[in-house]
Formats: C-alpha cells, structure tokens, sequence
C-alpha cells in the first residue's frame, strides 16, 4: 500500500501481507519524504534551522519553532519574558485546535465520509490560520519564535480576534460533535479496533494523545512543567480501552480543554517585553555543551537535541519527532485486523510524513 | 549533576565489573551523561528499567552522533636539569591525533515517576572505520526499534541483536552513511544565484571559468 | 505569479481570429451569438470541453499538498473551476500537481504515476520544492526539481503557494489548454504521434538516481553571463 495511496497521509507505504483480508504482517516502510532535515540543521547557522521546523510537521508549525527555541535557550541560557511565555502558549494551543481538527477531518476521511467533515474542520482551520497570517505573514510556515522569546507583538485588536474565536469555538465543537461523536458508522468502525495495552504503550515510547488513550497520564504540560504551564488550570483527559475510539474521543476532549488554556491565557496576558533584551538571535554561538529539550506537541513529545561545539553552527541537530515513534506500534495494532480498519488505525495515530522521514 | 553522578555511584556499587563513565556536559542545560560499555550495557538498561528507584520506562530519544578524529594540542611541561644542577621548565606543545567514534546517545525519562530531567546514557563504537558495533537497547526500549535502524541507516552503526536491522530512510540499494561528517553528496549541482562560497566553488567544476573581461564586467 | 515553460509544441500566445468560420470577425459572432445563434467550431468545443474539467490527481507530497486540500475546501473551492474531482487513480487523472518536495526516494514513484496518467495529461509543479528543491535543495535525497524527469507546464512559486495561487495556476493551465490546436503545425503534443507519453523512469543506485536527470526534457540553466 502506497507510497502514492489517498488514505495514507502523504507519502507513507506498508507492506502488508494478507490472509483473505486479515493482516498477518505488515511493515512500515519510510523515507519517501526524507529531507534531509538533520543534515542541513549541522550546516546552517542556529537561527537558520528555525524555518525548517515549520516543515517538520507542517500543521503545527508554532509548537516545533517552540520546541527548537527551547531547545536552544538550554543551550545557550536564555531567560524568556513572561509575555512571550504567554504569546507561545496561545500560539501553541491555538496549533493544537488546528492540528487535532484537521486529524478528525482525515480520519473521518479513512473512515470513508468523503470529505465533508473535514470541509467543517478547515472551515475553522482557515479562521486560525488567518490570525497566524496577520501576526507572522504566512499561513502555515509561520517562523514565529525567536530564541528568548517570540518575533512579533500582537496587537489588541489582534487578540480580541483571538477572543472571539475561542469563544465561538465551543459552538463549533458542540456542532461537530452532534453530527460525528454518536454516529453509528464511526461507533462500529472504531471500537475495540486497534486496542494498545498501556505497557506495550509506555516501552514503545508512545506520546500524546495515543499514549493517553490508553489510561497512562502522562503530559509533559504537565510533567515538565516548561514555560509557564504551572500557572493554568486544565485537566489531563485519558483513555479507557486504548482503541481508535478513544483516541478519537480524546483529541475532542483535549480540545475542549484547550480551550479553558486560551482563555486564562488571554485573560491574564501582561503586557511587557516580547523578547529577551539578553538573548541574541543573529549569529548566535552558544557555549560547547549539548542540550535536550522537549515539549507536548500536539501529536507527542517533540525535542530537539542539540549539540554545540563553541561555534556558529550545532554540531548535532537532532530532531525527536512524535509520530514517527508512535507508528512503532502499528504492526501490533494492525495485525488481525482488515485492511480497512488498518487505514482507520493509522489516521488515528495522525503523523505527517514530514515529520517522520524529515 | 546531582542526580546522574548519584545514579553512577548506585551502579557502580550493584555493577562492580562494569566500566562506567560521567559525560560532563558543560553548557548552561548540564545535563550530564552516563557512558557504558559494550557488555553491560543491556544488563544496566535493564536494570534502570525495572528498578524500582529510578524505573526509567521510556526511552524517549536515540540519537547517533558522529565524533570526527580531531587533533588536540596539550601543553606539557617537563623539568629539566641543567649541568650546573639549576632546574628549569619547559613548556612543549605536543599534538595527537584523538580517533574518531561514533556515539549513539539515549535520552530516558521515567513515566511512572514522572521526571522531567533526562538521564542519558551513551554508547560508543571503537572507531570510525571497521569496528562501528553497539549492543541495541531495543530489547530493554521498543521505542529504539525505529530510532536504532534511523542510525544504522545514516551512521552506518550496527546493533547487534536488533531484530530488523535494515536502512530505513534511504533506499535498500544506497551504499553510503549521509549523516557521517565527511560524506560527500552526489554531484547534481546546477546554477542558482546565491552568495555562498562552497555554492560558487562547486558551481566553479560545472561552468568553465569566464574569460577575464567578463568576470569583471560580473563582478 | 505563474508562467508557462516554453515547450516546443507551445502555439503562440495571440488567439488568432476563429478559424473555421471563415472570414467571420469576433464581433460580428458575439452579435450572432447575441440573436442566439451559436457559430463554433470543433477545436474550439474540445478545449472549452476539456478546460472546464480537469480532474487533478490526488496525490500530496509534503507542506504543499496542506494547502492543496486547502484549495479544495469550502473557501477557496477549486470546483468553481471544475478541478474539483480528485482522483486517487492516475488512470482517471489528467492533471497531477506535483505538491511538495520530490526525494530521490519518491521522484521513480513520481514518473511512474505520470507515465500511468492517460493522455492529453498535464503537470503543474507546486511549490519550491517542487520547482527546484526550494529550501531542501542542498539535501543529499532531494531531487533538485521534478522537471529533471518529467515535463512541466505550469510553475507555481511560493513556499508554500497560497491556495490562491494555486487557483492562477489552475486558470494558467486552462488558458493553455484553450490554445491547444487540433491540427496543423502547432498541434497539441498529446495529438502527435511521435511525441512521447511515457517517460524513463529512474532506477535507485549506489549513490544516486540513475540516470540524474532526463536530458530529454531538462536542460541545465544557463548562466547569467551567457544570456
């Protein structure tokens, strides 16, 4: 199946072998979309990577910028302003609303709906998007962090935009929910299809919401508490069964939680710096030394890995990406279903090809 | 630093025949790392995973690192003893060439105890040339599986006992290890107008020199 | 913001005064079609035919093929253009937009659904990355451009092009078809007999593709002072 295949998200292929229509085996096979990400982060400057993240996995473009800004104000020491902390927050839980609507578009897309969900989803999508244009210039490669903070101050008018939308948001949530959740052609072709067991789930380093539909609570929100996550009042929705309802079910809930952190976000933004007056961004040479750090994407742990040696360039630039952990598991999940429960199971993992093969 | 040279003791008390090492990391995020070797490694990693003080379950992030041969210039100074029985020193700068490794770095994370701090453990290979071989930490982490074949793919590190030891991003065929310092990509340059130097110097193979008149007119 | 690759078969821009109806002016048939009388011709049909409805194939690479989607949702809406009907097989496709970057990995799967494609077929190539590598061209497995393999007519800048610019390249693509001719010297390649339909597909090496490019279809640029 694939690389070219309409249900597999890009340019993913599997070798499966069937009994009848029963998988008995089945292989990811990747790198169909290796851009040599790595590679070109060792031979360009720190600040230079930062457009490549936005193409790592190109729906959540602000939590990678965020994930590599934090990676590197380890490196290099970096303080950040408490309003940009905020900034970063709303960037980043606005990314999740996109990120997790456009996968409940695709998986209703796999699940044979023929696009009009995700008509809905980019419908709100398209919203959001035009406030990353407004503030960043671009659509989706919005190249938003700086090291130490973030590029662009918004304006209030800017954030009484954000207002409305996370206000009229739950509306859409409640609609959306009223036409899919109950809907007995999703019940019969998501329960109990793909079950993971939470042990199996924490030793294949499984992260974000496919870990947590298994009932392991871990968020690293919530773990490392990074940036200022300490400060918001949101639950940590977990699974029950593992199976592909429950991750479905999951993104829903997680963004219902969301948006409570939009909202004390936008409620107690301080005005104030938006970059570190200390932090240097252009030409930057961190001290030698090496540096992980990592934060709750929306599809899992993203970090980065950064080795410096004293000079303008790191001299290891690794990336962590989430979803090409997560698809460990597929052939557990896989096997001894159909071959149209396989394309539901892998929608339901939601990776971007960009970021698995990078 | 604490908590790694703590958990260095520990072992080094449970495993006495183990060589173990401190990684001092030197930047602001100090995050230190624990050197094994070869034969213990998976006996230790295992152990980290099920004991009960430290149940490092999960194993977030395998990362190859290639450590390129580079020379190091100490100063060592020796006394020497005049004739007269005056003592005097002197400072000789001596260079060696330190071989090259590859390194394969894992970075564990507990989630029963929810630690935010990274314990990393680092393996490395003999050299750089024939002997690239660590043992795999896939059967102790199942998150390795992928992460281990990604070095193998780029590095040209094997494992032994992992169980699908196969290229994974490149195709079955490719010969080379991209992601090695001193791999040199295939030449399908063209023109394109940037100011870098190694883009002008390759672009230089592929376009004869301009006769003099014009390269000053271009300039 | 698009344009055209030269191609030889490419007629000239200027539409020539309509052709079948003899010495007939553009005014006086837009008066006749006023009175309700249609005068066309059968060249004329065809294309308005095929302009109208492209069936691109669905087929996404990278980044790009987000905005792709994009275009075809309900705001942009490529069905107002009559592109609306992705097809998941090449051989009920005959566009394929070439969204996001091309690996070395990819570009024989690539060439492969082109050659799968019927003709009259046609390629947009979307995106930086898919024009000449965009931000990844000095990557070891990125293909510097599709048009080494296959031939473009329609480029579309942007990294990655807004949906927007995916719709003037789609409109790009139908004024072309429009000036397709049936016959006579400047005849549509998809109608000549000896023009290609199918193109080499490159096979993995040791190092590289092999071959690197198709020199059929892709010359080397040329250099600034040789213009």
């Amino acid at each position: 199946m694939g690389p070219q295949h309409p249900s597999t998200h890009g340019v993913f292929r599997m070798n499966v072998a069937l009994d009848g229509e029963t998988i008995v085996k089945l292989q990811p096979v990747f790198g169909y979309l290796h851009r040599n990400h790595e590679k070109l982060g060792e031979n360009t400057g720190y600040l230079q990577s930062m457009p490549y993240t936005d193409r790592l996995d190109y729906l959540c473009a602000m939590t990678n910028n965020w994930a590599y800004a934090l990676s590197v104000e380890k490196l290099a020491g970096f303080e950040v302003p408490e309003r940009a902390e905020y900034l970063r927050i709303i960037m980043g839980e606005l990314t999740r609303l996109v990120n997790h609507l456009c996968l409940v578009g695709f998986l209703f897309n796999d699940l044979g709906t023929s696009f009009t969900p995700l008509l809905y989803a980019f419908r709100e999508r398209e919203k959001i998007l035009d406030l990353f244009e407004a503030l960043s210039g671009s659509r989706m490669m919005v190249n938003y962090q700086r090291f130490g903070g973030c590029r662009v101050d918004p304006t209030p008018e800017w954030l009484d935009a954000v207002r409305a939308i996370v206000d009229r948001f739950p509306r859409f949530l409640d609609e959306y929910e009223t036409m899919l959740t109950g809907n007995e052609i999703l019940l019969a072709r998501t329960q109990g299809v793909g079950p993971l067991s939470p042990e199996l789930a924490i030793n294949a380093g499984l992260t974000g919401p496919v870990l947590r539909a298994t009932g392991v609570d871990y968020d690293i929100r919530k773990v490392d508490r990074y940036g200022i996550y300490d400060r918001f009042d949101f639950r940590v929705p977990l699974g029950d069964h593992g199976d592909t309802y429950d991750r479905y079910m999951l993104r829903i809930l997680e963004m219902r939680e969301t948006l409570k952190i939009l909202q004390q976000a936008l409620r107690d933004i301080p005005a104030g710096d938006i970059i570190a007056p200390k932090a240097k961004s252009r030409g930057l040479r961190p001290p030698a030394g090496e540096a992980y750090g990592r934060i709750e994407g929306p599809k899992g742990e993203i970090g980065f890995y950064l080795i410096s040696d004293g000079s303008a360039q790191p001299y290891r630039y690794r990336v962590r990406p989430p979803s090409f952990v997560n698809l460990t598991v597929l052939e557990d999940m896989c096997i001894g279903t159909t071959i149209a429960d396989a394309v539901v199971i892998l929608g339901s993992i939601d990776i971007v090809l960009g970021e698995v093969d990078r | 630093m604490s908590s790694t040279a703590e958990l260095l003791d520990h072992l080094r008390a449970r495993f006495p025949d183990a060589t173990l090492e401190l990684v001092e990391n030197p930047g602001p995020a100090a995050q230190h790392g624990l050197r094994l070797d070869h034969t213990s490694a998976r006996l230790i990693a295992t152990y980290l995973r099920e004991d009960p003080a430290w149940q490092l379950d999960y194993c977030s992030n395998v990362s190859g690192v290639d450590w390129i041969d580079r020379e190091e210039t100490e100063k060592v100074t020796t006394t020497v003893t005049a004739e007269d029985g005056s003592t005097a020193e002197k400072v000789e700068k001596v260079t060696r060439t330190i071989p090259g490794y590859f390194e394969v770095v894992y970075h564990l994370y507990s989630m029963a105890r929810k630690t935010s701090e990274p314990v990393i453990l680092r393996l490395r290979t003999a050299n750089r040339t024939d002997d690239t071989v660590v043992p795999s930490l896939t059967p102790v982490w199942r998150s390795c599986e992928f992460q281990e074949r990604e070095v193998y793919d780029l590095y040209g590190v094997s494992f032994t006992d992992h169980p699908d030891l196969r290229r994974i991003l490149m195709w079955d065929e490719f010969k080379d290890h991209p992601m090695r310092k001193d791999y040199v990509e295939p030449d399908d340059y063209e023109y394109e107008p940037t100011p870098h130097a190694t883009v002008l110097e390759r672009a230089a193979k592929h376009y004869p020199p301009a006769s003099p008149a014009e390269e000053g007119s271009q300039s | 913001m698009s344009e055209t690759s030269d191609r030889s078969s490419l007629p000239p821009a200027a539409p020539e005064p309509f052709p079948a109806a003899g010495n007939i002016s553009d005014e006086e048939r837009e008066e006749l079609r006023r009175h309700g009388i249609l005068l066309t011709s059968l060249e004329e049909l065809y294309n308005w035919g095929r302009t109208n409805s492209i069936w691109p194939l669905q087929f996404g690479l990278a980044c790009c093929a987000i905005e792709m989607i994009a275009t075809a949702t309900a705001r942009f809406d490529i069905a107002r253009f009559g592109a609306e009907i992705f097809r998941p097989s090449p051989r009920q496709a005959d566009l394929m937009i070439v969204s996001g970057t091309v690996t070395k990995k990819m570009a024989p799967q690539v060439v492969r659904l082109f050659n799968q494609m019927p003709e009259p077929k046609y390629c947009i190539a979307m995106g930086a990355c898919a024009i000449s590598g965009g931000p990844f061209k000095q990557g070891y497995n990125v293909l510097k451009g599709i048009d080494r393999y296959i031939p473009v007519d329609i480029y579309i800048p942007g990294c990655p092009p807004r949906p927007e610019a995916l719709l003037n390249g789609l409109i790009q693509l139908q004024e072309k078809i429009k000036t397709e001719r049936l016959k006579g010297p400047a005849t549509a390649r998809h109608l000549k007999p000896d023009a290609p339909s199918e193109y080499p597909i490159p096979e993995y090496d040791a190092h590289d593709l092999k071959p690197p490019k198709n020199p059929a279809v892709w010359t080397q640029n040329p250099l600034p002072r040789d213009q």
